[in-house]
């Protein structure tokens, strides 16, 4: 069987996403239909490079979603012979129903180079997303009564968070993702903390919203409690009875350092957005309506600050995936086994002289996925401007 | 003005101290101190062997204490042996120990020894600064002029073509992390399979096989275009972008302001509003972004000096910490904290005086 030419790798390579243009079209038309409908979002589809950011974020978020669908051959089983191979290589020793090529040539360690890419986004996309969601839900917590009262509060938090932006992030890394920090179960203490903080933001949210009827306060205040201390118990402390909360020790502490570098950033924008707008009429008239402060900052602050923030979640996703990139880049708390983007590029640029391939593709991967969370950002920067 | 610098400067101290015991606490962790007792005793000692080393060369006792030992504000640590032998903390092998001074810590110049190197940390350290030095010296030389250049460029006239098309590109460069910018320039202009090396060499215009060198561990001797170029560009790319898109957005800013248009309507000509008018408000933002960027360079320098192999800070501070040599790296520590710091302090000050409308009683 012959290699393929560079014209049919990429076509074979546009046949293998297929799923994902089907997704991409459909969530397109669907938006463009309906976009006067669809607030924030639906401006987007005025705007040419929200767009074109949409377009590829929707991508690699469909490449998540449909990665088994995509990958062409086992991302970790490795095929004798195929050390190295060229893009479009044939691949040797495979049965005869499965994929016959190494689309994208085959790594150091004679894996599928395009499989490893799709799965590592995957990896990428389960990640950081949710660790930005979590350091979101730390800095706003913390950022919205340090804004809002002021004072000692906001003195010796403003104090803390700038401790944690003094550091350089590569040394916090270096020091916090060690096997040495897992062994003396420091991620498991963070994580203690820092995971409390997303549930006590909906119990405050609830709590405020609902203060003045009791039952219903009561129901969602407990179904909160007690899921929230159910995936508590399971990702913090691997306690989970049921065993559906679970998190790996290595991934738990990469985790919690993501966040525990990302958080203070939230916690100025968010302090810097409410000492802003509490001086507004709208507060001055909660305030005087009676509204408690929590209610006040909850539900008339944060939701006025939402453009900003939303902006901010993009470019943070972004900087989180960068993040990723360089802990798989040094090689901290990942397995060398994984199809991480970071990791992936490391062990390729050993042999970047002769085979660039194995490095360039997750290369190229990861650049494009910060490339359109960036752009989303700047579209969606322009159109909640200009409300 | 001086009350406000000297707040700043006692907030910093308690920053420095306050994160100089963090990393040192994260370094002289118990499992740490384990694997440097093995490596510096032997890796077959017995458990009990492991603790009776570690207390016995001082590493035993409170954190606190120890952070003190190290600073140099409480004594260092004496300890006689069975044998009659007096070792400490600053009692160099062989010496006496009746001669020895009671505190050593870096207060007094004593940045240990460097059981990665094994050399003094001192000397590794002034080595790699040394060559670090250059690098940044030469990324700021790239990077400040053009990213300024771009910036006031494209926010000149907002909404043309040149600042679609120089924001976009600003953009580019920020979604490009230096592994990945590296690893394509790597691959692009210093490979001599692939990338444009083969062609240029094919047709004669370049004598070596690659355009650039894909390493700058000879450049760590003498400094050529040739192994410097890519190491430089790949740390000044990602900071381009950034301080180019702060600068654009400071620029359009300044062109919308009253003073702008009046002068436009009193015939000063465009060229003249911009250079006399603008340019020097406009450079007031930028000039706390550079400041600030410091921090984020201390990453690339170290992401870049292993990726092309140049023996400098980061890929000092790389090995020190994966081989758990614990006084290089709080060493390493100490110098990138006190970058930040300092740095933060001068972008502050430096912010009040350039900025004529902040007066700071």
């Amino acid at each position: 069987m012959d290699a393929l030419s560079w014209g049919s790798i990429l076509a074979h390579s546009v046949a293998r996403f297929l799923p994902v243009w089907i997704a991409m079209a459909v969530t397109f038309a669907l938006s463009v239909r309906y976009k006067r409908r669809l607030g924030l979002y639906g401006k987007l589809y005025d705007s040419p490079v929200g767009m074109v950011g949409f377009g590829i974020v929707l991508f690699w978020i469909c490449t998540a979603i449909f990665a088994d669908l995509i990958i062409t051959q086992d991302p970790l089983k490795v095929l004798s012979g195929m050390k190295n191979a060229l893009p479009g290589s044939p691949a040797k020793g495979v049965a005869e129903d499965a994929y016959q090529y190494y689309l994208l040539g085959g790594d150091n360690g004679a894996r599928d180079v395009f499989s490893r890419m799709v799965m590592g986004a995957r990896e990428v996309l389960i990640i950081a997303p949710a660790a930005t969601l979590f350091a979101f839900m730390v800095g706003i917590t913390l950022g919205l009564p340090a804004g809002y009262f002021g004072g000692r509060l906001d003195t010796v938090l403003s104090f803390i968070a700038n401790l944690v932006l003094a550091f350089p992030v590569i040394l916090l890394f270096y020091l916090l993702v060690t096997p040495e920090i897992v062994q003396i179960g420091i991620p498991t203490y963070m994580a203690a903390v820092l995971f409390l903080f997303p549930i006590l933001f909906v119990v405050v949210l609830f709590n405020s919203r609902y203060f003045m009827v009791p039952a219903r306060r009561n129901l969602y205040v407990g179904i909160v409690l007690v899921i929230g201390f159910w995936a508590y118990a399971g990702l913090a402390f691997d306690a989970d009875p049921t065993g559906l909360w679970h998190m790996d020790p290595n991934l738990l502490n990469v985790f919690v350092s993501v966040v525990f570098v990302n958080s203070p950033g939230v916690f100025r924008i968010v302090r810097g957005m409410v000492m802003d707008i509490k001086a507004r009429d709208y507060v001055a008239a909660g305030q005087t309506r009676g509204e408690g402060p929590w209610y006040i900052m909850l539900w008339e602050i944060l939701p006025n600050a939402r453009g900003p923030l939303i902006v901010d979640f993009c470019l943070r996703i972004g900087y989180t995936t960068i993040l990723l990139g360089t802990l798989g880049f040094f090689g901290l708390g990942v397995s060398p086994e994984s199809p991480n983007w970071g990791s992936t590029i490391n062990a390729g640029r050993k042999l970047l002289n002769l085979f660039p391939h194995p490095a360039l593709v997750p290369a190229f991967a990861l650049m494009l996925l910060v490339l359109g969370l960036n752009l989303l950002a700047d579209g969606l920067r322009e159109e909640s401007l200009k409300d | 003005m001086f009350p406000f610098v000297l707040r700043r400067l006692g907030l910093m101290l308690l920053t420095a101290f306050v994160l100089t015991f963090a990393v040192f606490c994260l370094t002289n962790l118990q499992p740490n101190l384990e694997k440097l007792a093995r490596s510096e005793g032997s890796v077959r000692m017995s458990d009990d062997a492991i603790a009776s080393w570690i207390v016995n060369n001082g590493h035993g006792g409170s954190m606190l204490n120890r952070y003190g030992e190290w600073l140099g504000v409480v004594p260092g640590w004496v300890r006689t042996d069975d044998k009659g032998v007096t070792r400490g903390r600053c009692i160099a092998d062989g010496s006496d120990p009746a001669q020895a001074a009671t505190y050593c810590g870096i207060l007094q110049g004593n940045w240990g020894f460097s059981t990665f190197a094994k050399v003094p940390v001192t000397t590794v350290l002034g080595r790699s600064l040394g060559h670090t030095g250059w690098l940044m010296l030469a990324v700021m030389l790239v990077m400040v002029p053009t990213s300024l250049f771009l910036g006031v460029l494209s926010g000149m006239r907002e909404g043309s073509r040149t600042d679609r098309v120089l924001s976009t590109l600003a953009i580019v460069t920020t979604a490009t992390p230096e592994y990945v910018s590296g690893v394509i320039f790597v691959a692009l202009l210093a490979s001599a399979t692939v990338g444009v090396s083969p062609h240029l060499n094919e047709w004669g215009w370049i004598s070596d096989k690659t355009l650039f060198q894909g390493t700058a561990t000879s450049a760590m001797d003498d400094i050529t275009w040739r192994n410097f170029t890519l190491p430089v560009m790949t740390i000044a790319l990602y900071g381009i972008g950034y301080i180019a898109r702060m600068t654009r957005a400071s620029m359009t800013e300044v062109m919308t302001q009253q003073y702008i248009r009046t002068a436009r309507l009193k015939g000063v000509s465009f060229r003249q509003v911009v250079m006399k008018h603008a340019l020097r408000n406009a450079l007031i933002a930028p000039f706390t972004v550079i400041m600030l960027q410091f921090p984020w360079l201390l990453n690339g320098v170290v992401i870049v000096e292993t990726l092309f192999n140049y023996k400098g800070f980061g890929w000092t501070l790389v090995q020190a910490a994966g081989n758990n040599d614990i006084n290089l790296l709080l060493a390493c520590s100490v110098v990138a904290v006190f970058v930040v710091l300092v740095t933060q302090l001068i972008s502050d000050v430096g912010y009040v005086f350039l900025n004529p409308r902040i007066r700071l009683a």
